[in-house]
């Protein structure tokens, strides 16, 4: 079972109250009716499929109700983040040990995040 | 009331009068059937608080709380998961989202606050749903109710986690509730109508060790 830290709730709750809704960040074509077949069936139809980081939605089901993003490692299965909608990951394929300008700032901060990983 | 709320709300009285008896989600299990009686060996008490008013306030904090302070004279809750209560504790606040409470109060009052708390509210963007008849609320009370908690809920439990004055929608027997610490030994969970009759005999089966009684 996974403890996830709901950003919302500011606490960690069970996984059975959390739904995974997929792939997080995927921007609607802001001209849906200029687009290719190919740019639209890529927008809905289309996933990544990655080995290491991925970012992913999630709602807080039994709960709050509100989406949020995961950040979450494919092959060990490790939440590394969780944060609000709007906000920015910290850890990317770029940065997979989190971008180093706010880590300084906010180590304490993503620690407990960190700590969202129970599985 | 404004003119404004008069123009564009339509609201209205649901509280039956003395004319239509008005009846619980738990009406059949919970009060015509044969419930178990407290008795010496109880170790947990189950209690009903029948048609309370539950009203759904929805906006922001600041524009809600100054208009509930108004009315009320207590505010909302300033966390998360939280819950405020009025001196006498009849009249209660669970924070449930991070734009959405549940405020409780004595059956009737329901429809004249929503009133009252409409027109401090003026043209603010918020929403007020009476749930009133969506919900009941159930009180347990005993040594053993955080033992019978804890075999019906994956949530934690222990008073170090579950102070007084906290309140979450959790999940519950594989249903969901809201439950929430109002006092040292009470707690208090709010059932959804069409899980009440499922979740108050879970409750009477995960209790039936700790000899279960209901008070009527
Ligand atoms: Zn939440």
């Amino acid at each position: 079972m996974f403890h996830i830290y709901c950003p919302y709730c500011e606490e960690h709750r069970e996984e059975e109250e959390f739904h995974p809704k997929g792939q997080a960040h995927i921007a609607r074509p802001e001209e849906p009716e200029a687009c290719s077949d190919e740019e639209w069936g890529d927008y809905l139809f289309f996933r990544d499929n990655p080995r290491g980081i991925h970012h992913e939605l999630w709602v807080h089901a039994v709960g709050c109700r509100k989406f949020f993003n995961i950040t979450r490692h494919t092959v060990s299965y490790a939440i590394l983040e969780t944060y609000k909608m709007g906000e920015l990951p910290r850890f990317t394929a770029e940065f997979p040990e989190g971008s180093l300008s706010e880590k300084v700032t906010t180590e304490a901060e993503a620690m407990s995040r960190q700590e969202g990983v129970k599985a | 009331m404004s003119n404004l709320v008069a123009q564009n709300i339509r609201t209205f009285e649901t509280h039956p009068g003395v004319e239509i008896s008005a009846e619980s989600p738990l009406v059949f299990f919970h009060q015509r059937s044969g419930a178990p009686a407290p008795c010496t060996e109880s170790r947990v008490a189950l209690r009903e608080r029948a048609l309370l008013g539950h009203l759904i306030l929805r906006g922001g904090a600041i524009v809600l709380d100054e208009a509930v302070h108004s009315v009320l004279g207590f505010g909302l809750p300033a966390y998360p998961n939280a819950l405020s209560r009025d001196e006498g504790g009849e009249r209660s606040i669970q924070w449930l989202s991070p734009d959405e409470w549940l405020l409780i109060v004595p059956g009737g009052e329901e429809f004249g606050l929503e009133g009252k708390l409409r027109e401090a509210l003026g043209d603010a963007h918020y929403a007020i749903v009476n749930v009133s008849g969506g919900q009941t609320l159930l009180e347990l009370e005993g040594e053993a109710a955080r033992e019978l908690l804890m075999k019906s809920t994956p949530y934690d439990v222990h008073p170090d986690n579950f102070p007084v004055g906290k309140g979450v929608t959790t999940v519950f027997a594989k249903a969901n509730l809201i439950l929430r610490r109002p006092t040292e030994t009470r707690w208090e969970l709010v059932l959804r109508r069409s899980f009440a009759d499922y979740l108050y005999r879970w409750i009477l089966d995960a209790g039936e060790a700790y000899a279960i009684g209901v008070e009527v």
